[in-house]
Order: structure tokens, then C-alpha cells, then sequence
């Protein structure tokens, strides 16, 4: 049988790989928002499957304002990668360190 | 035994594809890996019977976030003889902790104790998903719902506003100095003579 | 008389204070003559409580002036003692200080900070009037530590030149030395007596006779131990051997200093304590005995090295030195009042020398160097007189009866000395008579050398500097005749040395008259046993059968100090009249002497190699290692240090990257997990 586990683990896998795409790439910044992507998949897949499995329907409503604003952020992420691009010339992750202390 | 299959199918390659779109070279077949995963983690939400939520992925986020994600892939000229070495000196540490972090979320989602009443599988739906969905959305999270509205307002004021870049000689209005026009400022009696002009 | 003494000595602290701080708006001919009046009232006052005392109608007596401490047992109050001994130094030092200040309007006529000397001098008058009319030896110990104060600001008082600057830090440090001695002194006193109070302290002096005290884990007899104590302060004050190293240097002063502190008052203060706790020194013969023997040693130690100086001034300051050494082994075989008399004449005949000296350096536009002098006579004819009538005294001419001030005065002292009996008696008179031989020589050499001779003047280059310098008139101020058509004489260069204005004179003049006649005048009352006993009376431990002793010293003893000083006299003339050729001849035939006696027997070198380096390298090592290494290593330093590498660690987190920060934070929600996990359940 299925169970709530299952879900639970393949959104954890899915949250783990997000992460290690995070601090793995050394490329470019779009796998960055890409990686951020994947994590906010894992969110949304435990939202669900939690709603689901707990017959409330709190989860699924939960999981469509994470879906907005993930579609929000990737918008403007992307916006400030085209200006980034657009003052620097490339978008090598070892290039972004501006802020470095 | 087709759940538990289809099960299987879907995880499998969601995690197959979300670990390819690391490791892609390609980073158009990054964005391209990444629409498979979001293909088939929309097949598991299906198979929890949340299926407005599974399309709602597809249609949001295939068709709009990894669009996005291919414009700006395509629009910038990204190099792709760009693998640093850094990648696979730290893979071994990096590994290490998404093991660990793996294991932790693994055995806090196992452990059992307090919690409500978890079913063995999700209950048969009474209604359709989107009805249960806009019964629940326009009533109790309304609120929620028109802030979702503004958020996604101000991402498309932010993006533009970042992005936009004005033309030179583009001519615009300057609405002030419209209204701030007088009318002995605008018309001028003048009494020319005959067969002669006017000097402005 | 109260008033009197309290006018005596406070108007010089007023005066001082008036032009000392005061001096620029009252001009520098207002503080002049305030402080010139000052003392010279206080001369006129002390006189005659002199003659009171001489002619023994006057009483001692006490008057207090104010309370100062009171804490305990110790009970001090500000207090002025006037007695016999009190009134001799109350002459000496009125007297010398008063004609000191109207000599200094004439010598210090071209110094841009005369308001501040004239201050200076007070103050020290001040100081030194405290310390004689001390009824405690709390009060007398200010007074000491206020003659030092003035004499390293008067050493100093040419403060840009960094040899006087030296010399007056090196006068105040050995002091210091001294003053150690003279605490512990004190404090012991204290400790044993309960009081500081003198007149208590000198009546109980006897009954402590044969008592013991600890004093660094060693039992040793409490007399003998407090009066070393106190004589080794009298020996720093008093340029004792051992503590003596400051006294030449302090020829950096200007000379009216010289001879107002280094010659008649403050280097005599030693010997003044000495006398008045005579009767503490009289139960311990021990202590008696050391005080003879540093002062014989002094006093031929400082003969030797004078012999060798060409400096003028440092001919006389070590004449001086020797001088003290005779006032102290007169005092230590028990002769208290042939050593106050001896201060007595010694002050004016001294005094004499230090400004005729003043005078002739005038005269020869501050040059010091007596190989630039000679054929002086004719030129400054009244400060050669002056000088010889000091001559005279210091070698103690006199015979059959009459004699100038040194006859009487050393002569009492070689007298007591032998009469004494003792071994340490018998061997300070011999080293006596020797270093009064040599007394004799170099006196008179600095004599011949100056004012006989050829004019060897055109070596100097003060002379030259007069001659061809940047003064506008050269001709008419120092009587320049290299651009007259005559030749000038030969080894003059054309130079006039012209006689020094009345302002010098006049102090020459009268301290001339004391020198001639003060020994005459006064020796039956201080040393002579029919009226010195009534003239004392008590203020200092006046042994009658000694000065009865003195008198049955045999015939040969009698003419001893007339012998040598005769010997020297015939060296002096055969060296630097007869035969000029000779010094150099016998410099050379014993070269190793003569650099050790011009290298002052090497006490210089020694102290540097015992005390000053040692102590610099300890301040080096404290310095470097204890304060830069230790303290602030690990105080600001360290602090700051520690602060800069902890920024530099810290700021390497903030790389810039955002997969750093990203793992950062995975890392801590891990952590977080963790501790939720294993810890919190």
C-alpha cells in the first residue's frame, strides 16, 4: 500500500536534492532558481500528500498560494539575473560575490 | 498494484529528472529536465486525488515558470564550457550532508506520537477537487487568496520596473506641465501688418 | 624676637614668590630688588641676634609658627629654634645669600630670565632658613628636600643647554640617595625616641646608649645605626666620597649658584646636622669614628682630583669637597665647634673665591679654561686682590697670633684632631695635613696660572668669539685693539679684559673683610674653651677638655699646617712662575696618575657600571619585555590584535556566494534537527 510515508520520503529526496543543486553549482545562477524550483516542489508534494492523507483541505489551498508565489519569485529572480547579466557580462556563480565582507 | 506501479513510475523519475537537472551540461536540458520533474510530480499529486492541484502545476508551472526559464536561458549567452572544478571537490561533503538531511527528515516524517488520525489512504472524494477547492478558497482563505492576487501584482511591477529600459527618444507626456499651461501662456494676439509675418 | 626670626625667614619666600610669579608683570628690576632686599633685611636682622649670642645675653628659645602633622604619636608642628648654632647659620646664610643676590645683579646683567633666578634664589634662602631653624626633624628634613628642589632648578637654570640638564637630574638623583639614608634616618628615630621633636630626641640620646635594634635581620647597636643613617643623608647633601660625584657637575649652574649652594650653605647643611645631633653622634662612637674617617677620605680624595683641573670653577668646587671632609672629621673626633667654625669661615672665604672667580670669567667673556689665562693681574687688579685675600684664607696663612679666616679654622681642626688621641684622630690629622699641603699647591696655582704669567689668551675661543663675534661695537666693550696700528701684546690678541661693574665688587670687598678677619674676630668664641661653652650653650655637643687638649698639642703639631702650607706655596711658584715647563715634565714622567686623578679616582666609570647600567638595562627589560611584552601585549594591544584576527576569521564567512550562505544555513537547520532529536526529547 502506498502510505503517507512514501510521499513524505520522495518529496524529502526530492527537498535533499534541490539543496546539494544548491551549494553544488558552481555554473551558472539559473540552476540556482532552478534548484529553489525543485525545493519548492518537495513542498508542495508533502502539502498535498499531507492534505490528502489527512482529509483536510487546508493543505491543497496551502500548496496553490505556494505555487503563486514560487511562480512570483521565479519572475523577478529571473528579472534581476537579466540585469545582472546585463552589468557583468556573465552569469558564473563565482562572479556574483559583490557582497563579499 | 497499477497505484503502486504508477506509484513508483512517477517518484522514480521525478527524482531522476531533478537529478538530472543538475548535472546537466546543457543548460537548456536543465530547464527541459526540470518540466519532465514537474510532469511527474503533477502524476503523484494525481494519484493523491488532488487532481486541480496537478494540473494547476502543469499549467503554472510548465507552461509559465520553465517557459520563463528557457527565455531567459536562451536569452542570455551562457557559455557552456563553464564546468568549474569546484563541482566535484565538494561533491563528497555536499553528499554527506544531504545524506544526513535526508535521514533527519525521514525520521522525523516516521515518527509516529501525536498528530491527528492518519489515514491508510486518502479517502474517496465526495466532490470534484476544483469544487472543495473554490468552496474553501472564496469563503474561509478569501483574504489570503486577494493577497495572493497583489503578490503576483507586485512581481509583474517589480519585473518590469527591473528590466525595463527606456528608449532615448522615446516621447512621452509630462502631464504636470500639461495641466500647468495657462491660457495667456498659450495664445498671443498679434496685429501683423499687410504682406508682412509674425516673428515668434 | 619672634618677629624678627619670622621675618628672617619667610620674607625670602615672599620675595620669592613675588618675583617668581610675578616676575614678568612686575618687570625684572622690581624682582631684583625685592628679592635683594629680602635678604639683605634678613642680614641685618640675623646680625644682631648674633652678637646676642656672642656676648651670651640672648636665650635659646622655640616659637611656633603653625601646626602641621598630627596623627598618632607623631606630633609636628612648623616651628623656628633660635639658638647659638641656629644664629651662626643664620649669619652664613643671610649674609652669603644677600651679597650672592646684589653680586648676580651685575654677573646675570645679560640673561633674558632674571626674575626666575632671583626666585630661584630666594626660594633656596627660604629652604635652607627652614632647615637651620628646624626644632623637628620632620621640619628640617622640608628644609633639606627644599635646598635640593632649588639647587637641581638652579643647577638646570640654563635649561636648553643639556650638560646642565644632566648635571642638575645628577645632583637631585644622588641627593636622593642620601635622602634615602636620611628617612630611614628619621623613621628610626621615631621608632626608637617615639618623637621628632630634636630637643626631646637629644635628651633621651644618652639613655639609649648600648641598645640594640633589628635592622635587616642583624641586631646592631640603635645609636650607631641611626646616626650612619643620618649621616649617610649628610653625606649626599654634602658631596661626601661616595656621594660627592654630583658636586663638579654642579659647575653647570651659573657661579653665583656655585657659590651661594655649593660653597657656603647648602653642601654645609650635612655638616650643620651633624652638629646639631652632635649629642646623639657623642653616644656613639662607632658612628663617630666612620664619620672621621669618610671625611678624611674626602678630604684628600678632593684635594688630589684638584690638583689636575684646568677648569676654574672646578678647581674650586673640589676644593670645596675637600673643605667638607675637614669640617667632618673635625666633627667626627668630637671638635663640633672647630667644624662650625670652620663652616663659618669657610662660607665667606669660599663664597669669595666662587665670585671672584665669577669675575674673572666675566672679565674674560665666559671663558672657564685657566690654560687661556695668565698676566691677569694688571687688568682686574681688584679681583686679584680679592682672590688672594680668599687664597690666603683657604691656605690658612697666619703665624704668632694673627692670621687669615682658614688659620684659625683648620688650624683648630688638624689641632683637635690630634689631641683627640684616638688612632682614627691620629690618621685624619696626617691625611689633614697632606691634603692641605696639596690645599696650598693648587690654591695658589689657580692663582699664578690666572693672574701671573703670559698672556696666553688667544688659545680661547670666547676670546676670539669677543674679538671678531657679532657684537656691533667690538671696540669699545671689550676694548678691542686688533684694529688699532699698534701690534698687541703678545697671546692677548688684541683683547682688553675690563674690571667687573660695583654690583660685583662691592660682595667681593666685604666678603674679602671676612675672610681676613673673620678667624681673628671670632675664634675664642667658637672653638676656645673659655667662651665657646657660653656661646654654644648646649646646641651642640662642645667637649671643653678636647678644646683644652687642643691646646697641649706639641710644638711641631702646632706648626704643621704652616709647613705645608708653605711647601705648597714653593711648589706652586717653582711650577708656574720658576719653571712653566715643569708640569708638563712631571705629567709625563707619571702619565697613569695623572689620568686616574683626572678621571676623579674613576668614579664615574664605577658608578656607571655598578648602578646606572644595570639599572638601565632593568628599565630597558621592563620596558620592553614587562610593559611593551606583557602589559600591553595582552592589554590594548593584544585586545586590538585579537579583535583584528577575529574580523579577519569572521569575515571570511561573508564570501559573497550565496551557495556558501545557503549551505551555512543547511548546516544549521541540520544542527538544529539534531539537537531537536537527540537533546530536547
Amino acid at each position: 500500500m502506498i502510505s503517507l510515508t512514501h510521499y513524505l520520503t520522495v518529496a524529502a529526496i526530492l527537498f535533499t536534492i534541490g539543496v546539494l543543486g544548491i551549494f553544488l553549482n558552481r555554473r551558472n545562477i539559473i540552476l540556482m532558481l532552478m534548484a529553489i524550483e525543485l525545493i519548492l516542489l518537495a513542498v508542495n508534494i508533502n502539502l498535498v500528500a499531507f492534505s490528502a492523507f489527512l482529509g483536510d483541505l487546508t493543505g491543497q489551498v496551502f500548496a496553490m498560494f505556494v505555487l503563486t508565489v514560487a511562480a512570483a519569485e521565479a519572475a523577478i529572480g529571473l528579472a534581476i539575473l537579466v540585469i545582472f547579466f546585463r552589468r557583468r557580462g556573465s552569469i558564473a556563480v563565482d562572479d556574483a560575490d559583490r557582497m563579499r565582507g | 498494484m497499477i497505484a503502486i506501479l504508477a506509484f513508483y513510475l512517477f517518484a522514480t523519475m521525478t527524482i531522476a529528472s531533478a537529478v538530472l537537472v543538475i548535472f546537466a551540461r546543457n543548460p537548456v536540458h536543465s530547464v527541459l529536465w526540470l518540466i519532465v520533474a514537474f510532469f511527474n510530480a503533477a502524476g503523484l499529486m494525481l494519484m493523491t486525488g488532488a487532481e486541480f492541484i496537478a494540473l494547476l502545476l502543469v499549467i503554472v508551472y510548465v507552461g509559465a515558470v520553465a517557459v520563463l526559464f528557457l527565455f531567459v536561458v536562451m536569452m542570455l549567452d551562457i557559455d557552456f564550457s563553464q564546468l568549474r572544478s569546484g563541482f566535484t571537490r565538494n561533491l563528497p561533503f555536499g553528499l554527506l550532508i544531504a545524506l544526513v538531511l535526508l535521514a533527519e527528515i525521514i525520521v522525523a516524517a516516521n515518527a509516529r506520537g501525536a498528530g491527528p488520525l492518519i489515514a491508510d489512504r486518502p479517502p474517496e472524494a465526495v466532490q470534484p477537487n476544483i469544487v472543495a477547492l473554490g468552496e474553501a478558497m472564496y469563503s474561509r482563505f478569501l483574504f489570503p487568496f486577494e493577497i495572493a492576487g497583489l503578490i503576483l501584482l507586485v512581481a509583474m511591477v517589480g519585473a518590469i520596473v527591473l528590466t525595463h529600459r527606456s528608449r532615448g527618444d522615446a516621447r512621452g507626456q509630462n502631464v504636470s506641465r500639461q495641466i500647468d499651461r495657462r491660457p495667456q501662456d498659450a495664445v498671443e494676439k498679434r496685429q501683423p501688418k499687410v504682406g508682412q509675418g509674425v516673428e515668434l | 624676637m619672634d618677629i624678627t626670626i619670622q621675618l628672617i625667614v619667610f620674607l625670602p619666600l615672599v620675595a620669592a614668590i613675588i618675583a617668581g610669579l610675578g616676575g614678568r608683570i612686575i618687570g625684572k628690576t622690581a624682582s631684583k630688588v625685592v628679592t635683594t632686599g629680602a635678604l639683605l633685611v634678613g642680614a641685618a636682622l640675623s646680625w644682631p641676634i648674633f652678637f646676642d649670642f656672642l656676648s651670651g645675653n640672648a636665650q635659646p628659645m622655640v616659637i611656633d609658627v603653625a601646626e602641621w602633622i598630627k596623627s598618632g604619636d607623631l606630633d609636628v608642628t612648623w616651628a623656628l629654634r633660635v639658638d647659638a648654632l641656629t644664629a651662626v647659620m643664620l649669619v652664613v646664610v643671610t649674609t652669603v645669600s644677600s651679597l650672592v643676590h646684589l653680586y648676580s645683579w651685575g654677573y646675570m646683567e645679560e640673561d633674558p630670565s632674571q626674575p626666575r633666578f632671583f626666585a630661584y634664589l630666594s626660594l633656596f634662602s627660604f629652604a635652607m632658613l627652614m632647615l637651620v631653624t628646624a626644632d623637628t626633624l620632620v621640619q628640617m628634613f622640608f628644609g633639606w628636600e627644599g635646598v635640593g628642589l632649588a639647587s637641581y632648578l638652579l643647577i638646570g637654570f640654563w635649561y636648553h643647554k643639556p650638560s646642565a640638564n644632566a648635571a642638575a637630574l645628577k645632583a637631585f638623583v644622588v641627593n636622593r640617595v642620601g635622602d634615602f639614608g636620611f628617612s630611614l634616618g628619621i623613621f628610626g628615630t621615631f621608632l626608637v625616641f617615639g618623637t621628632v621633636s630634636i630637643p626631646v630626641i637629644l635628651e633621651a640620646a644618652p639613655s639609649m646608649a648600648g641598645s640594640t635594634i633589628g635592622f635587616a635581620g642583624m641586631r646592631v647597636d640603635t645609636m650607631t645605626l641611626l646616626c650612619l643613617l643620618l649621616f649617610v643623608g649628610a653625606m649626599g647633601k654634602s658631596a661626601q666620597l661616595g656621594l660627592h660625584t654630583w658636586l663638579p657637575d654642579a659647575m653647570e649652574g651659573p657661579t653665583p649658584v656655585s657659590a651661594l649652594i655649593h660653597a657656603a650653605t647648602m653642601v654645609t647643611a650635612g655638616v650643620f646636622m651633624v652638629c646639631r645631633l652632635s649629642p646623639m653622634f657623642e653616644v656613639s662612637p662607632d658612628a663617630l669614628m666612620v664619620v672621621t674617617y669618610v671625611g678624611a677620605a674626602t678630604a684628600i680624595f678632593a684635594a688630589t682630583v684638584g690638583t689636575v683641573q684646568n677648569d676654574i670653577k672646578r678647581v674650586i668646587a673640589y676644593s670645596t669637597c675637600s673643605q667638607l671632609g675637614y669640617m667632618f672629621f673635625a666633627a667626627g673626633v668630637g671638635a663640633y665647634g672647630a667644624a662650625m667654625f670652620h663652616l663659618f669661615t669657610h662660607a665667606f672665604f669660599k663664597a669669595l673665591l666662587f665670585l671672584g672667580a665669577g669675575s674673572v670669567i666675566h672679565a674674560m667673556h665666559h671663558e672657564q679654561d685657566m690654560r687661556f689665562y695668565g698676566a691677569l693681574r694688571k687688568e682686574i687688579p681688584l679681583t686679584f686682590w680679592a682672590m688672594v685675600a680668599g687664597t690666603l684664607a683657604i691656605t690658612g696663612v697666619g703665624i704668632w697670633g694673627f692670621g687669615f679666616a682658614g688659620f684659625w679654622s683648620k688650624d683648630a681642626i688638624l689641632e683637635s684632631a690630634f689631641a683627640a688621641g684616638s688612632v682614627h684622630g691620629t690618621i685624619a690629622f696626617w691625611i689633614g695635613a697632606f691634603a692641605a699641603l696639596l690645599t696650598s699647591f693648587y690654591s695658589w696655582r689657580l692663582i699664578f696660572l690666572t693672574f701671573f704669567g703670559k698672556a696666553r689668551w688667544v688659545g680661547s675661543e670666547h676670546i676670539q668669539h669677543a674679538l671678531h663675534g657679532h657684537h656691533d661695537t667690538p671696540d669699545e666693550e671689550h676694548g678691542d685693539s686688533s684694529h688699532s696700528k699698534a701690534t698687541p701684546p703678545e697671546g692677548t690678541a688684541g683683547y682688553h679684559p675690563h674690571e667687573s661693574p660695583w654690583t660685583i665688587l662691592v660682595p667681593l670687598a666685604l666678603l674679602s673683610l671676612g675672610a681676613i678677619a673673620a678667624g681673628q674676630l671670632f675664634h675664642d668664641y667658637f672653638v676656645e674653651a673659655e667662651h665657646a661653652p657660653e656661646f654654644w650653650r648646649g646646641s651642640v655637643a662642645f667637649s671643653e677638655h678636647l678644646a683644652h687638649a687642643m691646646h697641649e698639642v706639641p710644638m711641631w703639631v702646632r706648626y704643621t699646617p704652616l709647613a705645608v702650607m708653605l711647601i705648597g706655596l714653593a711648589i706652586a711658584y717653582r711650577n708656574y712662575i720658576a719653571k712653566p715647563d715643569a708640569p708638563a715634565a712631571f705629567v709625563a714622567m707619571f702619565p697613569s696618575v695623572h689620568r686616574f686623578l683626572m678621571h676623579k679616582w674613576y668614579f664615574d666609570e664605577l658608578y656607571d657600571l655598578i648602578f646606572i647600567r644595570p639599572a638601565m638595562w632593568l628599565g630597558n627589560l621592563l620596558w620592553k619585555r614587562g610593559d611593551e611584552g606583557t602589559i600591553d601585549r595582552f592589554g590594548p594591544h593584544g585586545a586590538a590584535f585579537a579583535v583584528g584576527v577575529g574580523n579577519k576569521v569572521t569575515a571570511r564567512l561573508q564570501s559573497g556566494y550565496v551557495y556558501s550562505y545557503a549551505l551555512v544555513m543547511m548546516l544549521g537547520l541540520i544542527a538544529a534537527a539534531s539537537w531537536v532529536f537527540w537533546w530536547a526529547s
